[in-house]
């Protein structure tokens, strides 16, 4: 019997192992690229949500003055200044990570692509921590 | 005792003594579709690698564990493994530098599997067909023979030991088979680089494409997972670039490379 033959018949039934979609979120072993890839998604699936999210509040307005007042009452509140603050983080995530990904993509500082990541991140989290501060102190 | 009935043992799998450990393995046969793990005690020496550890349970306490190796220095490629979820060559992998009382060893992921540790490597041998281009490794090369210029740039991919690795470690190709994988887009990149014979266009062609290069998003996983330092990310993303190049040169009234 042909070394081939005996390979098909170990292949029959066995498991594919492929991760599929699971793959893109479990982050076990993954290096800074595999973070940078799993927040990536992440974020840009929340923003996505804050996009249709902001669009019902924004239907409030047409709702009337005081459907309109009692949101803001709401959005005042400290839990919902925190989700203020997780919305800027992944804004500035998935922005940042972007101009990396963008460049990188076309063939720019590939070598640097760590660093750049690094250096954006700093800057992300400079401006998250700005803007935090701003939202709980000013209003 | 019957091996295959009760897997975990207190028998020394080793020669060596001192340092107790646990080694958690993926097995799977035909028709298990989900497979399971089998825990071995062993004791290994410092110099112990996750290989030698497999070998030794196979000779001396499961015989039928199923694993692929040959060279034993990350030459041949054939043990490439996810251990402690990370892809790795078992064969210079030592068992106490992971620093963990209890290792897990997988088979690489994104590939059919034939059993426990051992995965089908038809599929990935078969992504380099498309390119065209056989492969010749640096270790092939004669060390007094003249080298064109700048050739030392061209020995990245040479480096290429067929492992799996990247594909393994890779989150795209882990939900979307048809994506050419980085090992192939890095014998592409190589292919346009140096033809010997091939139509650099027509590789071109091949990787500016959705499931192509342009598939890829960033996460380097491959080139941190590669034993061999080919970069396959790097090699891409040299792609992305020549193809968008040549896209711009086009739309502006020059010539696609």
């Amino acid at each position: 019997m042909s070394e081939q033959s005996v390979v098909k018949r170990g292949t029959e039934g066995a498991s594919p192992r492929r991760r599929g979609i699971a793959g893109w979120g479990d982050p076990r072993g993954r290096r800074l690229g595999g973070w940078a890839f799993i927040l990536n998604r992440l974020t840009g699936l929340g923003v996505l949500a804050y996009l249709f999210l902001h669009l019902i509040v924004l239907s409030l307005l047409a709702r009337g003055p005081s459907a309109w007042d009692g949101f803001v009452s709401i959005a005042a509140s400290p839990l919902f200044l925190c989700f203020d603050v997780v919305l800027i983080f992944g804004l500035l995530f998935h922005g940042l990570n972007g101009i990396r990904v963008t460049l990188v993509g076309f063939g720019l500082v590939v070598d640097r692509q760590r660093a750049m990541f690094v250096a954006l991140m700093i800057i992300g989290a400079i401006a998250l921590v700005v803007a935090a501060i701003h939202i709980f102190t000013v209003g | 005792m019957n091996a295959s009935a009760d897997p975990a043992y207190d028998t020394h799998a080793t020669a060596d003594t001192g340092h107790p450990i646990r080694l958690r393995v993926f097995r799977c046969r035909a028709g298990d579709r989900s497979g399971h793990f089998d825990e071995f005690r062993i004791e290994v020496a410092p110099d112990t690698t996750v290989l030698d550890a497999l070998v030794a349970i196979r000779t001396r306490l499961d015989p039928t564990l199923v694993l692929r190796h040959s060279c034993f220095h990350a030459s041949c490629g054939t043990c490439g493994m996810r251990v402690n979820d990370r892809e790795v060559m078992a064969c210079v992998t030592k068992v106490l530098e992971l620093g963990t009382p209890t290792v897990k060893v997988e088979p690489i992921a994104n590939q059919a599997l034939l059993g426990d540790l051992a995965t089908d490597m038809v599929d990935f041998y078969a992504r380099f067909n498309a390119i065209g281009r056989s492969l010749m490794r640096e270790s092939e090369w004669l060390p007094d023979a003249s080298r064109p210029a700048g050739v030392e740039s061209y020995n990245r991919f040479e480096s290429c030991i067929e492992c799996g690795l990247c594909l393994s470690a890779c989150p795209v190709v882990a939900s979307d088979p048809r994506y050419l994988g980085p090992a192939a887009l890095a014998a592409a990149e190589r292919a346009i680089d140096e033809p010997r014979g091939l139509d650099p266009g027509a590789v071109l062609a091949l990787i500016d494409d959705p499931q192509g290069a342009w598939r890829c998003h960033a996460a380097f996983e491959c080139s941190e997972a590669c034993p061999s330092a080919v970069d396959p990310a790097g090699a891409i993303m040299a792609l992305r670039r020549r193809a968008a190049s040549g896209r711009l040169r086009s739309l502006l009234g020059g010539r696609h490379a």
